[in-house]
């Protein structure tokens, strides 16, 4: 166990911790004992850049399951060590967010605490696990943790409809992400990405891969929220703001797009991953940047913003793997899309989270977040107002801000796939840079409208639930942190690009690199006139026009009903699931024994006879039969005679006789086929059943005494003629195929010799097989004092008297 | 000729058997059944008995005996149930 692995588990393990600060030290807020945590995290963890900037990764194994080659190896390599500075940093901000923003003495700090400790130390076991089985398990603590977290106000009923739909959409893509690892296990015998990784080539051929493919993807997509498994991103907004700003904008939808990263070198030679990884993106660019702008909840629009920039890293991502087919390192200009992703992926966490906060201070300090109430709070919250507008300016791409940069070079990748000359790409590649323009219109829009309608227009204090004013500052810290990180990586982009994303980069594209080699990343604010500046321009243009004008054009959002949606779609599948299982079960489930008899002998006949037809095994073979002699027949003409008319008397009393009158006959049988021992105990064992039947005759209640004969039944009549004749058929079948002849002859030899006795069928019931009759007695003596006790014992009887 | 005799008689026996067994189907009143069941019980001891000097063996002597006790006693006690309306009674409920 290494310092690394102690660093993983330490918000786990820290967790634990919590409930005794919450109880002993009442007075102090719990959140000041959890934000020491995330920063030491943090600050251990800049301790890796140095060496990860030189292109090194390091490895520290920790022998879990070996025997299954299931091994907690914890892997600091470019991409996780980003992510791992991500979760802990902003893990601290939302900390001390949060301790402003909940109150000490209304809210169940402990609970909260623990839960985002879990969620933390579960997001570091995402980022830094190598063994793919590890990984998973913390995946799924990601959406345990999750699932918690969104219902944290669980007496409220749409928190527990949130953390339900997302708890069953991200563990449904979880699962789908485990059949990935076991075939990628499968394939290539290692749970271990670094020893995956050179494999790739072997895995492209494998009839294996696009199962695998598909299965990892389907993992990443509901985790990052793409379309269309981002349905349950909206609804998850009724966490508390800090869990959204940490969860649901800067860590846990981004582990959907670490696998997508982290795959990159398995699967991103394939023509499918290109198209379903930046395809997908790109659709859920424009549908999440479309539906940002009808929605009225600041925290709703947020969340569209969310899946929106997400699709536009998944598209890089997508387009970023299309560079492993270009060799040359020197002209390749298609690396770009995985910086303009890595670099995103930074910017995004930065801006969306400060956004989240503000929101979060705004709600906290008016009592709402409905933008119709909202407004001209630009004088009362300035510090709020100057932290939205730069946030939401860097969202819409302007500059000076960072997300300007990464919006360039988004246009910049977007532009060079119509180059690209792979994939039928020369038909359909233009599509790319014009959905990523007209998604970029949208987002303009949607920032505009954050800004502009919350703190600009009329000022309505009486909409509001309390009187407006600027929050406290400590609940401003975090956000100032961020969006001054916001303006710093807009300034000077190059602090990070040899620190942080070249390396990164490194992780995600392996094979492009010579050994020792690095990539030069250089992001330059002003680039040349440029076809990228002048789609910015044309965004900004048409973005302004379009928000000008959005009351006139707002209604084709009525055009699709809410029943249409996938939001109805999922609604309506949950319903109808339980509904048609419901009666499916009811329909099934009637209650009545006879229904379940006839399910279980109609499947006895068919799986019965399906197997004798298909394996072809129904066969009759006369020669190993004896003569039927003449008082077989009539012994088996008095059985039958005895047994049909059971079927047609009217009295119960007379099929009692006619079944005893059965079972002399068959001990007529055991004579005539010379078993003295059976004949005796069949003829002892008939009578007194024939007289316990005649006991239950006796008491049977008046009321229900109808004398009527059996009702006929087609079913039952086919049933019953099916199981007779499948017995029958397998009974011939049996005595037609016998392979081995009898070991009888070694009781006929031995039974004096060994055992001293003369009757052959006492000695092997006492003496060769005496182990069956000792638990046949037992068997008996259970009967009794069964029977006894079902006498004897009536536990309601004082009910009843 | 002594093969043709038991064969015979055994023939005969079955046929008063199943005349006895269509008085139990058909009837009317439960004596007659009863008597009916009596009867099949001293015929399937006839059976037997031809049975067991048509194989040789003299195993089946004790079923010829169960039959004629189980025969006795299943009478017997259907009688009683007939005329008291139970078998065994109670001590305590006189």
């Amino acid at each position: 166990m290494s310092y690394l692995h102690l660093a993983i588990l330490a918000p786990l393990l820290f967790s634990i911790f919590i409930p005794f600060f919450y109880k002993i030290f009442r007075r102090i807020h719990t959140g000041w004992f959890v934000l020491p945590l995330p920063i030491i995290l943090f600050i251990y963890f800049l301790t890796f850049i140095p060496i990860t900037s030189n292109q090194k990764t390091i490895i520290e194994s920790l022998n879990w399951i070996p025997s299954l080659g299931i091994n907690f190896t914890a892997k600091v390599d470019g991409l996780g060590l980003l992510f791992a500075l991500l979760i802990t940093g902003i893990g601290a901000l939302v900390v001390l967010y949060s301790i402003y923003y909940l109150a000490k003495d209304k809210e169940k700090l402990n609970t909260f605490y623990v839960y985002l400790l879990l969620f933390m130390g579960a997001m570091l076991g995402v980022v830094l696990s190598d063994n793919l089985i590890v990984m998973y398990a913390f995946w799924e603590l990601t959406s345990f943790s999750s699932f918690l977290l969104i219902g944290y106000w669980y007496e409220r009923d749409k928190s527990r409809y949130g953390a339900q739909k997302s708890m069953l959409i991200t563990v449904f893509g979880g699962l789908a992400m485990l059949c990935g690892i076991i075939l990628l296990y499968i394939m290539t015998g290692t749970f271990s990405i670094t020893e995956i990784v050179p494999q790739s080539n072997e895995i492209f051929h494998h009839a294996l891969f696009i199962p695998a493919l598909l299965c990892i993807l389907l993992g990443a997509f509901t985790k990052s929220a793409q379309f269309p498994f981002y349905i349950w991103l909206p609804d998850a907004m009724e966490a508390p703001t800090p869990v959204s700003a940490y969860l649901h904008s800067a860590t846990m939808v981004k582990a959907g797009i670490y696998l997508v990263a982290r795959f990159t070198p398995v699967f991103g030679e394939s023509s499918v991953w290109f198209w379903l990884v930046a395809g997908v993106g790109m659709i859920t660019l424009i549908w999440g940047s479309v539906f940002a702008v009808k929605q009225t909840d600041l925290k709703s629009i947020l969340a569209f913003s969310t899946v929106s920039q997400l699709g536009l890293i998944m598209s890089l991502l997508g387009v970023g793997a299309a560079a492993l087919h270009y060799e040359a390192l020197d002209d390749n200009i298609f690396t770009v899309a995985t910086t303009a992703a890595i670099f995103h992926l930074i910017n995004h966490a930065t801006f969306k989270g400060s956004l989240f906060m503000a929101a979060g201070i705004i709600d906290h300090e008016t009592g709402t977040r409905d933008i119709h109430k909202l407004g001209g709070l630009m004088h009362v919250m300035p510090i709020t107002f100057t932290i939205s507008m730069i946030g939401a300016f860097s969202m819409a791409g302007l500059p000076p801000f960072n997300g300007f940069l990464s919006k360039e070079m988004f246009f910049t990748a977007m532009v060079h796939v119509t180059e690209m000359d792979i994939f039928n790409l020369e038909t359909w590649g233009v599509l790319f840079p014009v959905i990523a323009w007209f998604a970029s219109v949208f987002t303009f829009i949607y920032c505009m409208i954050l800004v502009f309608k919350t703190f600009m227009g009329k000022y309505q204090p009486e909409k509001l639930g309390k009187k407006p004013h600027e929050a406290p500052i400590g609940m401003l810290i975090s956000p100032i942190i961020l969006v001054s990180l916001v303006i710093i990586f807009g300034l000077f982009p190059n602090l990070l690009s040899d620190s942080l994303i070249s390396p990164a980069m490194a992780a995600v594209l392996p094979s492009l690199l010579q050994v020792g080699g690095v990539f030069e990343v250089h992001i330059t604010f002003w680039h040349g006139l440029t076809i990228e500046l002048f789609m910015t321009m044309g965004v900004i243009i048409m973005g302004l026009i379009l928000y000008k004008t959005y009351p006139k054009w707002k209604k084709i959002y009525k055009a699709i009903p809410e029943k249409l949606s996938i939001n109805g779609f999922y609604d309506g599948t949950i319903e109808r699931s339980q509904s048609v299982s419901n009666k499916l079960m009811n329909m099934n489930m009637n209650g009545s024994i006879r229904s379940y008899l006839a399910y279980i002998f109609a499947f006895l006949i068919i799986i019965l006879s399906t197997t004798l037809i298909w394996k072809n095994a129904f066969k009759l073979d006369t020669s190993n039969v004896s003569s039927i002699g003449v008082y077989e027949v009539v012994l088996a003409i008095f059985v039958m005679v005895g047994s049909i008319s059971i079927l047609f008397v009217k009295s119960r009393m007379t099929s009692i006789i006619l079944l005893g009158a059965v079972g002399y006959t068959v001990s007529l049988f055991y004579v005539l086929f010379r078993a003295p021992d059976l004949a005796l105990t069949q003829l002892v064992i008939e009578t007194i059943s024939v007289a316990l039947f005649l006991v239950c005759f006796y008491h049977l209640p008046k009321l229900r005494k109808f004398e009527t004969r059996l009702t006929f039944k087609l079913t039952n009549a086919l049933i019953s003629f099916g199981v007779g004749a499948v017995v029958t058929a397998i009974a011939l079948s049996a005595h037609s195929n016998k392979l081995f002849s009898s070991i009888s002859q070694y009781y006929v030899e031995n039974t004096y010799e060994e055992a001293a006795g003369k009757n052959m069928v006492n000695v092997i019931l006492v003496d060769f097989r005496g182990f069956d009759t000792l638990f046949e007695i037992t068997v008996l003596a259970i009967a009794a004092l069964g029977i006894y006790s079902m006498i004897k014992l009536r536990l309601n009887r004082g009910k009843e008297g | 000729m002594f093969k043709l005799v038991m064969t015979i008689s055994l023939i005969i026996v079955a046929i008063s058997t199943l005349l006895y067994v269509y008085r139990l189907v058909k009837g009317p009143s439960t004596p007659d059944r009863v008597i009916a069941l009596d009867a099949i019980g001293i015929n399937l001891i006839a059976i037997t008995a031809i049975i067991s000097v048509v194989l040789n063996t003299s195993a089946f002597v004790e079923v010829i005996l169960l039959l004629g006790i189980l025969a006795f006693i299943g009478t017997v006690a259907f009688s009683k149930y007939l005329e008291k309306g139970e078998i065994i009674e109670n001590d305590r409920d006189q």
